[in-house]
C-alpha cells in the first residue's frame, strides 16, 4: 500500500530524513519509535504532504502512484490521514460542521454529491459511540479548549469518519491518561480491517500494549536503524535507546 | 460648494448651525498632515463635485432592495433614499417610544425641550467634519427610548443612494436618546445601487442614560464607489452598558471615528469590529474611550483581514483622567495581511492619568498559522477553503457577542461570501 523508497527530506538547510525506506501493506500495524528528534513526526508530515518539508531524494507511493506534487488534501482523498500531535484549535466551526466540511470535500474530490444530511448524522453518531463521545461535545468548537485526552479522541473519531487506507497515529498516547489511552486504541482496533493499514508513531511502548503492531522500527538519525518483530518495542522499553545508538555507531 | 444658498435661516437649531459653519470654514478639509488622518487621504474625494441637496425623490421597490434589510425578523425601519425620508420602505412607531425622523424632532414643538438638551451636545464641536455636518445635515434617524421601556422590535437605520446623481454627498444625523433603565438595539447600514460615487459623512450622537442597554451594529458593505465617514458619538451615564459593533467588508474609503464619554460610575462600554477587505479598499478605525469617573469598564476587540491592495488602520486612544480610579480598559487589535500589497498601520495611544487602573493593549500582524493550514488540508478541504476556515476563526470571537440571532447569521454569510468560498454548512 504504501513504499518509501530512500526518502531524504529537509526542512530549510536541514536535512532530517536521510533515506527511508519503509514498505505497509494492506492489513498491516506499522510502530515507529525512537528518540526525541530522530525525524519520526517529520516522517509523518512528509507522507501528509506537509509542504514546509523539502524531499531532496527518493520518494512516497501509495498503491502504486507517487504523491510528489501532491497537495496534502489530495493526499487526503486518496485514503491518507495523520492523526496530529497537536491538533489545532478552530473556534467558532463545530466539530459536527467541520467534518461536515471534510466528508462533502473529500466526495466532491471523487465527483460524488453531498452526503445527505440524515445520512451524515447517522454516521457522526455512529462514530462518536465507538469512541464513546459525548453528543454534547460535537456541537463544540474543533479541539477549543478540548483536553489533552479529548484533542486525541477527536483525532480518531475524525479517523474512524474519514476512513482512510492508511493511518498514521502521530504520538497519540502522549498526554492520555490509561481511561483515553484504552478508548483510542480501542476505537483504531476497530477500524483496522484487511484493507486499510496503520503506522503508529510513539516513544513509549505502553500504546503497543493495545494497538499490537506487526513490526516495528526504530529511527534515528533519520533513517530506520532497526526493524523487527513487537519484541523489538518491549526490548527497546527494557534498555532503553542508547543501546541502540551504540550498536549503531559500532 | 455653495452650501450658503441652501440654508434655512429659520431652523429651529439655526445658532448651532452659524457656529458650525464658522468652526468648518476655519478649519477645513481635514489633511494627511493631521496626526488623526496621516494614513487616509481625503484629497481625491474632494475634487469629485458632489450635489449636495437632490433635488428629485427617488423611489425604490421593497423588493428591488429587501436583501439589504434582516427581512428574516421584524424591525422597525427608517429608510433614506438620497439622503431624503422614504415613508413608504419605513416603519416607525409613537407607540410609547419614538422611532422616527430627525426633521421631525427638529422643527415639532413637542420635541422642543429634548433637542434643547441633546443636539450637538456631545458631538465634537471642532472636529471639521463633525461641523460641516451639523451645519448642513438635514435628516436622520431620532430614536427617544422612556425610562423602563424596551421597543418590540431592532430598529433598522438604512440609507439607499441610487446613483441619479453622478455624484452625491449625503450627511446623515442621527439622535438616540435610551433613557434610564430602557433598552435598544440598532442596525445601521449604507448601501450605495449603482456605481456612481457617493461620500456619505454621518453624525450620530447616543445618550444612555442610567442601566441603558443600548446595541448598535454598523453594518458596512458597500460598494466600491461608496465612501463613508462614520462620526458617532456616545455619552453614557451609571451603570449604562453599550456596545458598538462594526462589520466593514466593503466600500472605498470608510472612517470611523467612534467616540465614547463616560460620564457616571459602572460603565460598560464595548467597541468591536471585523474588517474583511480586498481590492483597494481603505478602513480606518478610530476609536476614542474617555474614562472620566472611577469604576469603569471599556472592551475593545478589533480583527482585520487585509488581502489585496487593501489598507487597514486602526488607532485606539483611551484616556484615564486622574479620579477615574479602578478603570478597567482593554483593547485588542488583530490583523492578518494575506496579500504582499496590503497594508495595515495600528496604533494603541493611551494616556492614563489614574495609577490604580487596569489598561491592556495589544497589537498583532501576521498571517495564516501554516500549521492550522495543513491541519485542514490534511483532513481533505483545499487549501482555499481551509485558509476561509482558518480567517473566519479569526475573527468569530467578534460575532460571538453579537446579539440579535439572525443578523449574526447574516454576518457569517457576508464573511463567507467576502472570502469567497462555500463551506458547506451555515457559518
Amino acid at each position: 500500500m504504501l513504499k518509501i523508497t530512500d526518502l531524504h527530506a529537509r526542512v530549510e538547510d536541514k536535512e532530517i530524513l536521510r533515506g527511508i525506506n519503509l514498505e505497509v501493506n494492506a492489513g498491516e500495524v506499522h510502530a515507529i519509535m525512537g528518540p526525541n528528534g530522530s525525524g519520526k513526526s517529520t516522517l509523518a508530515a512528509v507522507i501528509a504532504g506537509k509542504e514546509e518539508f523539502e524531499v531532496t531524494q527518493g520518494s512516497v507511493e501509495l498503491e502504486g502512484e507517487n504523491l510528489e506534487d501532491t497537495a496534502p488534501e489530495e493526499r487526503a482523498h486518496k485514503g491518507i490521514f495523520l492523526s496530529f500531535q497537536y491538533p489545532v484549535e478552530i473556534p467558532g466551526v463545530t466539530v459536527t460542521n467541520f467534518m461536515r466540511t471534510a466528508i462533502n470535500e473529500s466526495r466532491k474530490a471523487k465527483g460524488l454529491e453531498d452526503m445527505p444530511a440524515n445520512e451524515m448524522l447517522k454516521l457522526i453518531r455512529e462514530k462518536s459511540e465507538l469512541l464513546e463521545i459525548d453528543r454534547k461535545f460535537l456541537s463544540r468548537s474543533l479541539n477549543e479548549g478540548f483536553s489533552g485526552g479529548e484533542k486525541k479522541r477527536n483525532e480518531i473519531f475524525q479517523m474512524a469518519i474519514l476512513e482512510p487506507k492508511l493511518a498514521i497515529l502521530d504520538e497519540t498516547d502522549s498526554g492520555l491518561d490509561i481511561d483515553a489511552l484504552r478508548i483510542v486504541a480501542n476505537g483504531v482496533n476497530k477500524l483496522k480491517s484487511k484493507k486499510n493499514a496503520v503506522i503508529v508513531i510513539t516513544h513509549y511502548q505502553r500504546l503497543l500494549e493495545y494497538i499490537v503492531p506487526d513490526f516495528v522500527h526504530v529511527l534515528h538519525n533519520g533513517k530506520i536503524v532497526k526493524s523487527g518483530g513487537k519484541d523489538l518495542a518491549l526490548e527497546l522499553e527494557e534498555k532503553g535507546y542508547d543501546w541502540l545508538k551504540n550498536e549503531v555507531v559500532v | 460648494m455653495a452650501f450658503e444658498n441652501n440654508v434655512d435661516i429659520d431652523h429651529p437649531v439655526h445658532d448651532v448651525r452659524t457656529e458650525a459653519i464658522r468652526n468648518f470654514e476655519n478649519k477645513g478639509f481635514p489633511s494627511k498632515k493631521e496626526e488623526a488622518w496621516k494614513y487616509t487621504s481625503l484629497n481625491s474625494l474632494q475634487k469629485v463635485d458632489f450635489s449636495i441637496f437632490p433635488k428629485e425623490f427617488n423611489a425604490l421597490e421593497y423588493k428591488d432592495v429587501k436583501k439589504y434589510f434582516l427581512h428574516e425578523i421584524d424591525t422597525y425601519k427608517i429608510v433614506f433614499i438620497d439622503g431624503m425620508y422614504s415613508s413608504y420602505l419605513s416603519e416607525t412607531t409613537h407607540d410609547g417610544v419614538d422611532i422616527c425622523l430627525m426633521s421631525s424632532a427638529l422643527t415639532k414643538p413637542m420635541y422642543k425641550q429634548i433637542i434643547d438638551v441633546y443636539f450637538n451636545k456631545v458631538a465634537s464641536r471642532d472636529d471639521s467634519l463633525t461641523t460641516l455636518n451639523t451645519a448642513f445635515s438635514r435628516e436622520g434617524a431620532y430614536i427617544y427610548i422612556p425610562k423602563n421601556k424596551m421597543p418590540k422590535k431592532p430598529v433598522e437605520i438604512i440609507h439607499f443612494a441610487t446613483g441619479n446623481e453622478t455624484a452625491l454627498l449625503l450627511q446623515p444625523r442621527n439622535l438616540i436618546i435610551v433613557e434610564e433603565n430602557a433598552e435598544l438595539q440598532v442596525i445601521e447600514r449604507h448601501q450605495s445601487l449603482t456605481t456612481n460615487e457617493v461620500l456619505t459623512n454621518s453624525v450620530t450622537e447616543i445618550y444612555a442614560a442610567k442601566s441603558a442597554i443600548l446595541d448598535y451594529y454598523k453594518v458596512q458593505n458597500d460598494l466600491g464607489s461608496a465612501s463613508l465617514i462614520d462620526n458617532t458619538y456616545i455619552n453614557q451615564k451609571s451603570k449604562s452598558a453599550v456596545s458598538v459593533h462594526t462589520f466593514s467588508f466593503g466600500g472605498k474609503l470608510t472612517r470611523n471615528n467612534l467616540n465614547f464619554f463616560q460620564n457616571g460610575e459602572y460603565i460598560d462600554s464595548t467597541l468591536k469590529g471585523v474588517t474583511i477587505l480586498g481590492e483597494k479598499q481603505l478602513v480606518d478605525h478610530h476609536t476614542l474611550v474617555h474614562h472620566i469617573e472611577p469604576n469603569c469598564e471599556s472592551h475593545q476587540d478589533y480583527k482585520g483581514i487585509y488581502g489585496e491592495n487593501s489598507t487597514g488602520v486602526f488607532n485606539g486612544k483611551i484616556i484615564v483622567d486622574k479620579i477615574a480610579q479602578k478603570t478597567n480598559a482593554f483593547q485588542q487589535n488583530n490583523n492578518i495581511l494575506i496579500s504582499d500589497k496590503a497594508t495595515i498601520n495600528t496604533k494603541p495611544q493611551l494616556e492614563i492619568f489614574a495609577d490604580d487602573v487596569k489598561c491592556s493593549h495589544g497589537c498583532t500582524i501576521g498571517q495564516l498559522d501554516e500549521e492550522a493550514l495543513f491541519y485542514l488540508q490534511s483532513r481533505g478541504i483545499p487549501k482555499k477553503e481551509a485558509r476561509a476556515l482558518l480567517m473566519y476563526a479569526f475573527a468569530n470571537n467578534v460575532l460571538q457577542s453579537v446579539r440579535i440571532p439572525e443578523l449574526k447569521t447574516r454576518i457569517n454569510k457576508l464573511i463567507a461570501n467576502k472570502l469567497g468560498v462555500r463551506l458547506g454548512f451555515e457559518l
